[in-house]
């Protein structure tokens, strides 16, 4: 039995996975994509294309501008008819290619296997791919397979938690394809050298959790010795937010990554579950991550379902091929909804991060007037990285940089269980969120005042 | 396209729980029913009267005092009606309604309005009432009845009964005209309007903890630290944990939001202090009950109990050096 540790604190969100059930839908024939050149954390791309070029699906057009960085590829053939600015999911101005679909999807000649020999060539494949971590936090790949020497990792971790409510993407990735999931984890294994993988998985859901053992007993009993005996799966108690990174490896291993650190610092690789498969389909067929499944949901959307899309299709056209909005929609999310990004225009593409579309209609969209803080220890009993949220908020509106240390203002992992259970309807998050802000305007101003005394 | 829809940008996350911060109260308010209508069953129609006198005297003093500041009115938040109920349940039935009426506007003027409202009070409100009374107008504060067919008539409280059989050299419970544990348990015993009965109290106790609406640390702690005093002391333990409004302040006032502290550590180290000085004054100070000072002067160093018990952040709140 594995043993699970689990995490102190969270919340229960309702579950809402109303799609859960549902077989993702392949959807086509959009007019237009528009390719934002930085999907990923790190570095922008350079711009490969210029309007008037004609481009295929799986085309680089779009150039890593670093390590941290991660190639761009088009998801339609057709025309480059613009290359402008958009606003991208951090709210900065960016660069992105919008291309005129000719409706054919014909794929780039040079698309093929990659040849994958050892660990170089295994990373160099991916960093080319154009992978970037698919629950969401959009972090290069390559650069994650690539942790310090010294720090090798024992324990491969896969997040399938999906602990966020509404979205069933992940889940949906499991059940339709779970040979790809154990694939794409017996390839990292093998290339970089783990010996040990973890599935972390909430126990509401039983049916990926059967079906991600029989891909693994099947494999470990035609071949006892090889490395899918060392894959276990772990359920682990269905509670917000179980699929944060710091709460997984908490859970799954009993280690505790320090503040400011990262997984590998407690010899830990965490990939998401539909990472690991885009790396067993990416070995298998050289198509780049052009496409990605999403659950598109929330109560202003007719149909809710989880489709298989192109990234760069605008969320209005994406929601109008899907069966349009019931009612008038007040708020749209890129993600869920404790975590989810707010977008301002339904002209935003889809991301290569997006594994949710939520579509929330004006009563649900609405903003719950703050009240005053009664003290009543929600916040502080539910944060699942035991801070005090309430004393954050404070410290953060009377501009206080010393009670933000104090209060360890940057160890919040932003999960948003405060100012979902305060009962004052408190703006939690937003304002830790500006106390981290003030903090690095600090951090910036500091050595330059040095400079000038 | 539907270009044309406005949609609204904020900070994730968007989504919230359905309890407010009126639930609360009004599951406080919930959880205080079954001890009112102990109360009647015990003092009579009375008890009911005085309580409603002091409800309508903390939100009418409420509403006045917002309006006088110029603040919004926040009454709705039901929290004025909690500091109304839980005063009533510590004055004695048979007190003027007057006097109870003053008690309520000092609670919610003084020690809640003039330091800021909910939230910002550092002394439990109803308490500060309390004591007020208790120093103004102390016989009438300690004018302890029980019904006798329709009449009051006078009797101690088993605290007081317990110090003179003690004193006396036999204190059994049930012998002497000292109150049986059954007494204790059903209320039929002399003492404060909402204080008397053990079972309708943890009723309403078993109530909020079951909603999470209080936590247990400090209750669990106040009552225990009490039981084991009396335990050192020689006295009966389950006596004094049944006893002298211990269960009505461990659980509805030890367990106030904005004067205890955050933490469960904090709440534990509040609910121990509790504990310890109530038994000190119980045992060697002038006053046979004590909870409502020792749950004040914890009141007062709530602050420090918070800065000594942070939680320590997961993953050690100290800034890792990032290697790569």
């Amino acid at each position: 039995m594995p043993m699970t540790w689990s995490f102190s604190g969270g919340a229960h969100p309702h579950g809402r996975k109303g799609t859960a059930e549902a077989a993702t839908v392949r959807l086509d024939g959009f007019r237009r994509v528009v390719l934002p050149l930085s999907q990923h954390a790190g570095a922008p791309c350079r711009c490969l294309v210029a309007p008037g070029d004609l481009v295929k699906v799986g085309q680089r057009i779009g150039e890593p501008g670093g390590f941290v960085s991660a190639p761009v590829h088009a998801s339609v053939s057709g025309k480059v008819v613009a290359v402008r600015k958009t606003v991208g999911f951090s709210g900065a101005r960016i660069e992105a290619v919008e291309i005129e679909s000719d409706g054919v999807y014909e794929m780039h000649p040079d698309i093929a296997p990659p040849v994958v020999t050892d660990r170089a060539s295994f990373v160099a494949a991916i960093a080319a791919s154009g992978l970037v971590g698919l629950g969401g936090a959009s972090f290069p790949t390559h650069v994650k397979l690539s942790p310090p020497a010294d720090k090798a990792p024992d324990t491969l971790l896969i997040n399938a938690a999906e602990c966020e409510p509404f979205i069933a993407s992940d889940y949906r990735r499991i059940l339709e394809d779970p040979a790809a999931v154990l694939a794409g984890i017996l390839h990292v294994m093998h290339y970089i050298g783990i010996p040990r993988t973890a599935i972390g998985i909430e126990d509401d859901k039983p049916r990926a959790i059967a079906a991600l053992h029989a891909v693994i007993d099947a494999k470990a009993a035609a071949d006892p010795f090889g490395p899918a005996s060392h894959v276990e799966v772990v359920p682990l108690r269905t509670r917000y937010p179980q699929g944060a990174e710091k709460m997984l490896i908490h859970a799954v291993t009993g280690r505790t990554v320090p503040s400011g650190g990262l997984p590998h610092d407690v010899r830990v690789m965490v990939l998401n579950v539909s990472t690991v498969a885009f790396i067993a389909d990416y070995l298998l067929t050289g198509v780049p991550l052009v496409r990605r499944r999403l659950t598109l949901a929330g109560s202003a959307v007719r149909s809710p379902a989880n489709l298989d899309v192109p990234v760069g299709v605008p969320i209005g056209d994406l929601v109008e091929a899907a069966g349009g909005f019931a009612r008038t929609p007040g708020k749209v999310l890129m993600g869920g909804p404790m975590m989810g990004v707010a977008i301002d225009s339904l002209d935003s593409p889809i991301i290569k991060a997006n594994n949710a579309i939520l579509a929330l209609d004006e009563k649900e969209a609405r903003i719950p007037d703050e009240s005053v803080c009664i003290r009543c220890a929600k916040c502080v009993e539910s944060c699942p990285m035991r801070l005090m949220p309430t004393a954050i908020d404070e410290a953060s509106r009377r501009n206080d940089l010393e009670e933000l240390g104090t209060f360890h203002c940057n160890d919040c992992i932003e999960c948003g269980t405060c100012s979902f259970v305060c009962p004052a309807r408190r703006h939690l998050v937003q304002s830790i969120r500006n106390g981290k802000a003030q903090l690095r305007a600090a951090a910036a101003k500091a050595p330059k005042k040095e400079a000038n005394a | 396209m539907s270009t044309e829809a406005r949609l609204l940008v904020s900070s994730s996350p968007h989504l919230r729980d359905r309890a407010t911060t009126r639930t609360l109260m009004l599951d406080v308010i919930v959880a205080l029913i079954p001890a009112l209508v102990a109360s009647y069953l015990v003092f009579g129609v009375r008890a009911v009267a005085l309580t409603f006198v002091t409800v309508a005297a903390a939100v009418l003093a409420e509403a006045a005092a917002r309006r006088i500041m110029k603040r919004e009115d926040t009454i709705s938040d039901l929290s004025a009606v909690v500091t109304g109920l839980l005063l009533a349940f510590n004055l004695p039935p048979t007190l003027p309604y007057y006097m109870a009426a003053i008690g309520a506007v000092v609670a919610v003027v003084v020690a809640k309005q003039l330091f800021g409202g909910l939230g910002s009070n550092f002394m439990n409100p109803a308490l500060v009432g309390r004591v007020l009374l208790v120093i103004s107008f102390p016989v009438a504060m300690t004018r302890w009845t029980v019904l006798d067919g329709a009449d009051a008539v006078a009797a101690a409280t088993p605290l007081a009964q317990l110090k003179a059989a003690a004193a006396a050299g036999s204190a059994v419970p049930g012998t002497g005209g000292l109150p049986s544990y059954v007494d204790l348990l059903l209320g039929t015993h002399a003492g404060c309007v909402g204080e008397v009965s053990v079972l309708a109290l943890l009723v309403g106790a078993a109530y909020l903890l079951a909603r999470r609406t209080i936590s247990p640390w400090a209750p669990l702690a106040f009552v225990g630290t009490v039981g084991l005093f009396a335990l050192v002391a020689g006295q009966p333990p389950l006596y004094h944990m049944m006893s002298g409004g211990l269960i009505l302040g461990a659980f509805f006032m030890a367990t106030d939001y904005a004067t205890t502290p955050l933490s469960w550590k904090g709440k534990l180290a509040f609910g121990i202090g509790c504990g310890l000085l109530t038994g000190l004054i119980r045992l060697f100070g002038g006053m046979e009950e004590g909870v409502s000072f020792a749950i004040l002067l914890m009141n007062i160093v709530t602050p420090h109990i918070d800065k000594w018990t942070r939680p320590v952040p997961l993953g050690g709140g100290v800034r890792h050096a990032r290697s790569a």
